[in-house]
């Protein structure tokens, strides 16, 4: 006992959550994965020791009070226009670092035209895109990224592609544009997964020092409170139904 | 010998989601009967074969938990 009361001080600390989050509590529902997608992005900003040099715009949709949570200089953006906001950013103050943080509505419906022409361009941003393919934030409306069949509340009987469309997989589509130069689709599921996109998400904030142009982060996400589960239960959903059509790993890599 | 850790969880932070439960390897967290001032169960250590691998704190959403580990 008195050794492992004596293990808990500074010397023997291997994981504390990082400074680069504020202390506030996260208004998320419970095993949401907006949380760890989050803390992967700080401490990728921590280790890079970018604090002061960051600057991200908050979406439209749950994460839309990301500002509160990122210790970093933060912006929101009207639904959707967070690309477009960080492009200005970026032009103004070309040596900060740049990011959006942007969930499937908000970068797939609405802020199509953004997403696509700020990756078209080539602007020298970091984009994460959390997908839970669904509109969390206003009670679980169908986006454009729902499945084939999954049931929201403006596909109740399931997502019929003859008549609302197929699921999109824009980061596949962005990945065709020369103005990207790292796209990688991830999770923060497990502990390996979590770790996964830390790397991912430091790499593409590396690019970004080296001007490289547009990295694209999706992070595969759970929405436990729409989907009607629990989160472990999501997280299981998520693994056998999100994961076939929206595959994890590396989209474009640099050559 | 693995090394030997600790975790120290923010009960009233924590959320109940437990998925920080199947994420250790040695079975060392399980829910609390109790719950905290939200309502909500809260992750607790039954045993001490904590290795300080992480885990746990680093998929919980909520940042609840801190680890240790011995040098
Ligand atoms: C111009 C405008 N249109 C519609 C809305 C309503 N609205 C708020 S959030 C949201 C969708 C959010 O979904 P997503 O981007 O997937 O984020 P999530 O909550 O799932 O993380 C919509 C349609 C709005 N706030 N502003
Ligand atoms: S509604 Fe869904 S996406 Fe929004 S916080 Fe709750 S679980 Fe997360
Ligand atoms: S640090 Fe590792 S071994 Fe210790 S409780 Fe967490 S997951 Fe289990
Ligand atoms: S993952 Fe975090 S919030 Fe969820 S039960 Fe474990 S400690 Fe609590
Ligand atoms: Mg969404």
């Amino acid at each position: 006992m008195i050794m492992a009361e004596n293990l808990k001080n500074p010397e023997n600390l291997v994981y504390e959550k990082t400074k680069v989050l504020t202390d506030r509590v996260l208004h998320y529902c419970p095993g949401c994965g907006h949380g760890t997608a989050h803390r992967m992005l700080a401490e990728a900003i921590d280790d890079l020791g970018i604090q002061e040099e960051t600057i991200g715009v908050a979406p439209v949709g749950c994460s839309v009070l990301a500002y509160y949570y990122f210790d970093v200089d933060m912006t929101e953006a009207a639904h959707g226009r967070a690309p477009a906001v960080a492009t200005g950013i970026k032009r103004v103050m070309p040596e900060k670092y740049v990011f959006t943080y942007q969930g499937d509505g908000d970068l797939a419906a609405i802020g199509t035209a953004e997403t696509i022409h700020a990756c078209n361009r080539g602007e020298n941003i970091l984009i994460v895109f959390v997908n839970n393919g669904i509109y969390g934030m206003t009670g679980g409306q169908m986006a454009p990224t729902t499945l084939e069949n999954m049931k929201s509340t403006t596909s109740p009987r399931g997502r019929d592609v003859k008549t609302m469309g197929a699921p999109l997989k824009i980061t596949e589509l962005i990945a065709q544009l020369p103005g990207t130069y790292y796209v990688a689709r991830h999770s923060v599921h497990t502990p390996a997964n979590a770790r996964k996109t830390k790397r991912a998400l430091k790499k593409a904030l590396e690019y970004q020092k080296e001007e490289k142009g547009t990295c694209f982060i999706e992070v595969v996400s759970n929405c436990p409170s729409n989907w009607k589960m629990t989160p472990v239960e999501s997280n299981k959903w998520m693994e056998e139904n999100m994961f076939p059509f929206y595959p994890l790993g590396d989209i474009k890599v640099p050559q | 010998m693995a090394k030997k850790g600790d975790v120290v969880i923010q009960i009233e932070k924590c959320k109940g989601c437990e998925v920080c439960i199947s994420a250790c390897p040695h079975e060392v967290l399980a829910m609390s009967e109790e719950v905290n001032s939200k309502g909500y169960h809260y992750a607790v250590k039954v045993n001490s074969a904590c290795t300080g691998c992480a885990n746990c704190a680093v998929v919980c959403p909520d940042a609840v938990i801190t680890v240790y580990r011995e040098k």
